[in-house]
């Protein structure tokens, strides 16, 4: 039981922040309207996917440090689950995007980083797929996978903050949580970046479960 | 400290000579380059003076691009797997990869002042402050050579490897491409140069992270 609490933490915080976030008081905002409530869903599936990329680098560095096949299983799959965490962003994004810009991919700089970044990580997935050698695939794409963390964040921290961009907190937008977030709505936002992280990091563990045993399988 | 500088002159000067000893390469490569730009210049002849400045930026850097991804895709498959593993017994691999890196750096400004001057040259200079154009030419041949050589040593590892260079680069290369494009667009404008200020620190940056990081994670490849 020792070990499974944040599970069960994952699963509490993940059923307060869906019935308290779409019932909980928001404040009303022109435009935003009621759609306010996916900075509950959009944001921290952003900031997990972000959280799990950066896992997946310092697994990728853990590999190269020891050499141990086990740190590389691990990497692949944060990177898979980052992966699915950034195209849910990407939904989650396009529907509040068609509904407060108009249209659901606005030619915005964040959405474009984020499409490029999301390439980085699908090219780190075929390049897995070139070799044949498991200790050679793990070691040229554990550099792939450090090269792409460096490139991803230039990508999304600093290129959309440098022109105009639709999105809160660029090209000198005032960040969100400074007008339209109060505390209520804090309350709710916290906790789900927290929730989703935890979930990403469980589904991670499942899939290298998974992995293990499918190791074990064949040999 | 001495030592190794000659050192990464010896493998510079290798590559060099190498180069121009297999001069159909190098020809190869500037012709490709002479070709990019009269396919544009023909694709373009159908309506004259129709060529915005947007659309003649954009297809010169597109056409550098292009270029310089297969320039430097053959960085590490022209030399046979024995003669590499004798540089392995020679040289660290942060001297050969800092000597890859400058050469194709050389390489890259050569094809790219070509590029530039038959482009200038049979479409019409649009830059207004060509010194500021020159100079993003300079640093994208810096940031170009160093983001796809490390890039390059990672696909000639795999087998099929020139379909990897390309998808395993464009998005490396990226953010460095937009912001290059942005100081370019600022030059052909004659906008004042403070203007351009933070997209050059940035380029720097970009270019400093990505020399760090060949540096730093090229010995891995080079062990396999």
């Amino acid at each position: 039981m020792k070990a499974h609490w944040w599970k069960a933490l994952a699963v509490l915080i993940l059923t307060y922040t869906v019935f308290w976030g779409l019932l909980g008081p928001t404040p009303r905002q022109p435009i935003l309207n009621e759609s306010i409530r996916n900075v509950y869903f959009h944001v921290p599936l952003w900031f997990a996917m972000i959280t799990l990329m950066l896992t997946s680098m310092i697994f990728a560095i853990r590999y190269l440090r020891s050499g141990d096949l086990a740190h590389d299983t691990v990497s692949v799959q944060f990177a898979n689950t980052a992966i699915v965490f950034g195209i849910l962003g990407c939904a989650t994004g396009a529907v509040w995007a068609n509904y407060t810009w108009g249209e659901p991919w606005p030619n915005d700089p964040k959405l474009n980083s984020v499409a490029v970044s999301m390439l980085l990580y699908l090219a780190y997935l075929v390049l897995r797929g070139a070799f044949d050698d498991e200790q050679r695939r793990a070691r040229i794409s554990a550099v792939y996978n450090i090269l792409a963390f460096a490139v991803f964040i230039p990508l999304i921290f600093i290129i959309p903050r440098m022109t105009d961009s639709l999105h809160p907190g660029n090209g000198g937008n005032p960040a969100f949580g400074k007008y339209d977030m109060n505390s209520q709505m804090r309350m709710v936002f916290y906790p789900a970046i927290i929730g989703f992280t935890l979930l990403g990091v469980w589904i991670t563990q499942l899939q290298v479960r998974l992995r293990r045993l499918q190791v074990v399988m064949e040999d | 400290m001495y030592q190794s500088i000659n050192q990464i002159g010896a493998l510079v000067a290798k590559e060099f000579r190498l180069e121009w000893r297999q001069r159909y390469a190098l020809n190869g490569m500037l012709l490709y380059i002479v070709g990019a730009v009269f396919v544009c210049y023909l694709g373009f002849n159908a309506r004259r003076g129709q060529l915005l400045p947007i659309v003649w930026n954009t297809l010169f850097w597109i056409i550098q691009l292009f270029s310089a991804i297969n320039a430097i895709a053959k960085t590490f498959v022209q030399e046979r797997a024995g003669r590499q593993l004798y540089y392995y017994t020679l040289a660290s691999p942060q001297q050969i990869i800092i000597a890859k890196i400058i050469y194709n750096i050389g390489l890259m400004l050569v094809l790219s002042l070509l590029g530039f001057a038959v482009y200038a040259f049979v479409l019409g200079n649009m830059a207004q402050d060509w010194q500021l154009y020159l100079g993003s030419l300079l640093l994208g041949a810096v940031g170009f050579a160093a983001s796809l050589t490390l890039v390059a040593g990672i696909a000639a590892k795999a087998e099929n490897s020139a379909t990897l260079m390309a998808i395993l680069s464009f998005p490396v290369i990226l953010p460095l491409l937009l912001l290059l494009l942005r100081v370019s667009k600022n030059a052909m404008d004659g906008l004042e140069r403070s203007a351009s200020r933070d997209e050059l620190l940035s380029i720097f940056a970009i270019d400093a992270i990505v020399l760090a990081l060949s540096v730093l994670l090229f010995p891995f490849i080079w062990k396999s």
